[in-house]
């Protein structure tokens, strides 16, 4: 008798909850997928990895948000349009997935853009490099989160020149990646004060022998042979390059290095590289505590250290459930807004903000490779040569020309 | 593959439409929709190339040429010169049946495996071209296409919609497929299939009924990649890569060579393979050869083939 | 000009591995009348035996060149008796989807247990550095692979064209049943020459492993090129395969030099032009 009473008392609570519920997480679950290049050339710089930087988020956030479980989800698009695009759509139609991470290729990224953005939901790109993601193809539900070509052509282009390389000739990989990354490198160059002798586009993926492509290098008599490519066929491009005895005349410059790269030609051949990268796992203290435990997780057979991309990929999903638990909802408009309020404070970036065209801003490091004998303990491979703060290393807002961000 | 088709009563085949039109009214409402609607446009792919091997006994290794040329003009038309619907389906087959004549003419000159080589090397052509074409967009492939409006006016967005469109599209083109098979010049192509020489000397021309078959299978199977275009808004490599020539290949063996239905059979068999595979990665692959193995060596009559053996051994 | 020779003599090195692989599918052509679609699996399954051989057995270049073979031709001599041999009575079409069936297995298993990024095989040691000529520097390694293959060609023509086993083998194509009669054991002479022909490809794997990197995808992109070389040089003709694959490797070096884009494309182009004015192609006998 006593309790009826207090039964009416608890109504309006529960009238109050699908209030909150409406604005609270979509199906009460937060999933984030992983879509990444499991197999393929860029497998060692993200694949794998990513989804285990992708868990150790998760598993470090505590495995939920807003009182509700993060799952998480990954697939294979084989450095497919198609097939990311399929996976994308699929995940958001049928499994209600609410945030796509990684991507890792710049044709796999432009091609899942529209997709998120039709059916509203939020794309974490770690990896692709082409600036058009944040310029001309940009879109509100897109953050580019670890890199892009412009600062890659920044720092160690505009490096190289300064250090006396004023005839470049580019090595290019055939798609929107690397002629993105062709085109903003050769307009440092020029900027600077250099100038572009030519260049070969070859076909990517698919091509392992470039023998061809070196001797039109040689031939060029440029002093500076840009590498407009990155993971396996930087390793095979600059592998070709020793062969063919083109190191005795000319420099190389690897536009896009990781450091999975240089574990896999030997600090013997990668000496002297300069590299521009988001993050070195030796950088300081708090990087290289997420290294070891990257290292050691079980679920890292190979014993890799993380590449920028992996560390973004980390970096990212954390930003993301923070600005879902600050935002008490895993709508996309909101997150995003809080995303871009929210400044990116971590091991992996000092001083980010994405901006409203949807790039993270953050600094950079210009970093060179070590010759043998500096290298005094496992994957001890780059010094870093100097941090380019955030505003220096990236593109205005301006200058991206993104039509979201002009018209704001 | 030498059989004559079995003598259904009428009365029979209009009740098996009949049944197979209301069970594609009824499926996107159980059924992902898109992947019915990639369903619908690979079983009229496989169907189209089936007119070419099954009836007319021309295998092209190629095939996947027409699917990629018409997907890429339908999308550019939707996308950049904003076609209405159809209008893009329209110039997706044309181009699509050109190309037909094209490749036809020069490949029916030789025949067996020769043709087929020679429709490889014609679809790698293909290939090169819509990697180096600035307007496919290459590796990145042609992407945010809209589905359009057909006639102007009826929107298709929302998978639904596009659906029943598709579907309409594919009755229709399937519907012609029939017709065909079962027509006059059916019968020749059959006849040319079985005894060239004969043909010839009965006075056939035999290279123009070739010909015509084989404009007829590119301009079907364009039809079939114009409508996967409107249906996924984006069209990329891999609808011009030879491997997509394999598979269709795969599809027509597997559902029965020479039968009406049996590509389609095949083509939801496969895809509902791959789909099931999706997590598997390169075991999607694997198994794919395996039921290529298993099905040249103990299979070659396909689920269809089979299923009418069956009812000839056993009439009811 | 140099530039040119230098792209030319690399096209001839590309050249000699077409040769190797055109001549491997056209013996089988010529003598079984089979189209081998698995022919890039068999040159791919060459090159990762013999990275296995070095990485779990360290077991160097050289002996490899004839153990990886010897290992592949088995294989394929396993193939053709178990599954091949039911398909010589039907179409020839049945034999092309078989091998593009294996091909599929074949390459998807190994995609699953390697990825595709391609695994790097080390030069021999013998034949590392190079040779400084006025155009261009050239590693030792590829001028070995020019006159390893091109004495392998000679070597596989002579015994088809000039010796009593070659003889046996062509008599057996031409007329098996009479062949029979004859006494000579024709299904013996098939699988004999799947192996070689499958022992031919995974020789020219080993060879392409320093170079091209071992990785499961290599042979299948190949193989569509080797295909349009063979449809050129007229099926069934071992020396025209030999030469045209040769030659088709210089076209593409010039196409390198001139239109990189289009040097992976050319060899189709040449396929189209040579039909419309030979269809039988450059050295085919009309069958």
């Amino acid at each position: 008798m006593h309790r009826r009473p207090m039964a009416i008392l608890a109504l309006p609570l529960l009238l109050a909850e699908p209030a909150l519920a409406a604005e609270g997480i979509s199906d009460g679950v937060v999933r984030i997928g992983v879509l990444t290049d499991m197999t393929g050339y860029y497998s060692d710089l993200a694949g794998p990895g990513s989804v285990l930087a992708a868990r150790m988020a998760i598993d470090d956030f505590g495995g939920k948000v807003a009182g509700k479980p993060v799952e998480l989800l990954s697939a294979d698009h084989q450095l497919k349009a198609d097939v990311a695009s399929n996976v994308a759509r699929k995940w958001f139609d049928e499994d209600k997935v609410d945030a796509v991470v990684d991507l890792v290729s710049s044709s796999t990224a432009l091609a899942v853009m529209p997709v998120a953005a039709e059916k509203k939901r939020v794309l974490l790109l770690s990896g692709p490099g082409t600036t058009a993601i944040t310029g001309a193809q940009c879109n509100a539900y897109t953050v580019h989160y670890t890199y892009d070509n412009w600062a890659l052509a920044n720092g160690t282009g505009r490096e190289v020149v300064k250090d006396g390389g004023k005839s470049w000739f580019f090595i290019t990989a055939d798609y929107a990646f690397g002629k993105s990354l062709e085109e903003d490198t050769a307009a440092v160059v020029r900027a600077a004060g250099g100038q572009v002798l030519g260049s070969v586009r070859y076909p990517s993926p698919g091509t392992t022998d470039f023998s061809s492509y070196v001797l039109q290098a040689q031939a060029s008599g440029a002093q500076i042979v840009g590498l407009a490519n990155a993971g396996a066929d930087t390793v095979n491009s600059i592998k070709a390059a020793h062969e063919y005895g083109l190191t005795k005349k000319q420099r190389l410059a690897g536009l896009l290095i990781f450091i999975s790269d240089v574990h896999s030609l030997g600090l013997d051949v990668a000496r002297g590289l300069y590299a521009t990268t988001a993050f070195y796992w030796d950088r300081d203290e708090a990087s290289r505590a997420f290294a070891r435990r990257f290292q050691s997780h079980p679920d890292n057979a190979k014993k890799t250290m993380p590449t920028m991309v992996q560390a973004g990929v980390y970096s990212a999903v954390t930003h993301y459930l923070k600005a879902i638990a600050a935002a008490h909802t895993d709508d996309a408009d909101a997150v995003m807004a809080k995303m871009r309020e929210m400044p990116v404070d971590d091991f992996f970036a000092k001083n980010g903000r994405i901006g409203p065209d949807g790039l993270h801003r953050h600094d950079m490091y210009l970093v060179q490779v070590k010759s043998p004998e500096e290298s005094k303990y496992p994957w001890d491979y780059y010094k870093i040569l100097r941090t380019i703060p955030a505003a220096e290393a990236f593109p205005s807002v301006e200058a991206q020309k993104c039509p979201l961000a002009v018209r704001r | 593959m030498s059989e004559l088709p079995l003598r259904f009563s009428s009365g029979r085949v209009r009740a098996a439409f009949a049944f197979m039109v209301a069970v594609g009214l009824v499926l996107p409402h159980l059924v992902y929709p898109v992947l019915v609607m990639n369903v619908l446009c690979m079983a009229l792919f496989a169907s189209a190339f089936n007119l070419l091997l099954g009836y007319a006994g021309l295998l092209s290794f190629g095939h996947a040429a027409f699917l990629g040329t018409a997907g890429y003009l339908a999308g550019y038309g939707l996308k950049v010169l904003g076609l209405s619907t159809e209008l893009a389906l329209l110039l997706g087959t044309a181009s699509a049946a050109l190309l037909g004549a094209l490749v036809g003419g020069l490949a029916i000159r030789r025949s067996g495996i020769y043709f087929a080589m020679i429709t490889l090397g014609f679809a790698q052509l293909v290939y090169f071209l819509a990697v180096q074409m600035p307007f496919t967009g290459g590796d990145d492939g042609l992407q945010g296409v809209p589905r359009g409006r057909v006639l102007g006016l009826f929107s298709l967005e929302g998978n639904l919609r596009a659906y029943y469109f598709v579907y309409l599209v594919f009755l229709g083109a399937f519907f012609l497929l029939y017709r065909t098979i079962h027509s006059p010049f059916g019968h020749v192509l059959r006849a040319i299939r079985e005894n060239e020489p004969r043909a010839l000397s009965l006075g056939y021309d035999v290279d123009r009924y070739k010909l015509l078959a084989f404009v007829v299978s590119a301009a079907l199977s364009g039809l079939a990649g114009a409508m996967k275009t409107v249906v996924f808004q984006s069209e990329t490599l891999t609808d011009v890569h030879w491997l997509m020539s394999g598979e269709v290949i795969l599809m027509t063996l597997l559902g029965g060579l020479g039968t009406v239905l049996g590509p389609s059979v095949g083509a939801l068999v496969v895809l509902l393979l791959e789909n099931g595979l999706a997590g598997f990665g390169s075991y999607t692959t694997v198994i794919t050869g395996v039921v290529f193995v298993v099905g040249v060596l103990a299979f070659r009559r396909g689920f269809v083939g089979e299923a009418l053996g069956l009812m000839r051994k056993f009439p009811f | 000009m140099q530039a040119l020779f230098g792209q030319l003599l690399l096209g001839l090195i590309n050249g000699s591995f077409y040769a190797l692989l055109s001549l491997g599918l056209a013996i089988i052509f010529g003598l079984l009348d089979i189209v081998n679609f698995a022919h890039g699996t068999l040159y791919m399954m060459g090159a990762f035996a013999a990275y296995l051989l070095l990485s779990e057995f360290q077991v160097g270049f050289f002996p490899a060149l004839f153990l990886a073979p010897a290992a592949v031709g088995l294989f394929g001599i396993v193939v053709e008796r178990t599954m091949l041999r039911r398909l010589y009575r039907l179409d020839s079409l049945y034999g092309l989807l078989l091998t593009f069936g294996l091909a599929l297995i074949i390459e998807g298993l190994f995609h699953h247990r390697y990825g595709n990024s391609g695994t790097p095989y080390p030069v021999p040691e013998l034949l590392r550095g190079g040779l400084a000529l006025p155009f261009m520097y050239l590693p030792l390694y590829r001028a070995f692979a020019v006159v390893t293959a091109a004495l392998v060609c000679f070597g596989a023509w002579l015994v088809i064209e000039r010796t009593r086993l070659g003889s046996y083998l062509r008599a057996g194509t031409e007329n098996p049943r009479l062949s029979q009669a004859f006494g000579l054991n024709v299904p013996l002479m098939r699988t004999l020459t799947y192996g070689f022909g499958s022992a031919l490809a995974a020789f020219a794997g080993v060879m392409a492993a320093p170079i091209y990197q071992v990785s499961p995808a290599m042979g299948s992109n190949l193989v569509i090129v080797v295909f349009a070389v063979v449809v050129i040089g007229g099926m069934g003709s071992i020396a025209g395969s030999i030469l045209t694959g040769l030659g088709l490797g210089v076209v593409e070096g010039l196409t390198r030099y001139l239109y990189p884009e289009a040097s992976s494309v050319v060899v189709f182009l040449v396929m189209a032009g040579v039909l419309l004015l030979r269809p039988a192609g450059l050295f085919g006998r009309t069958r």
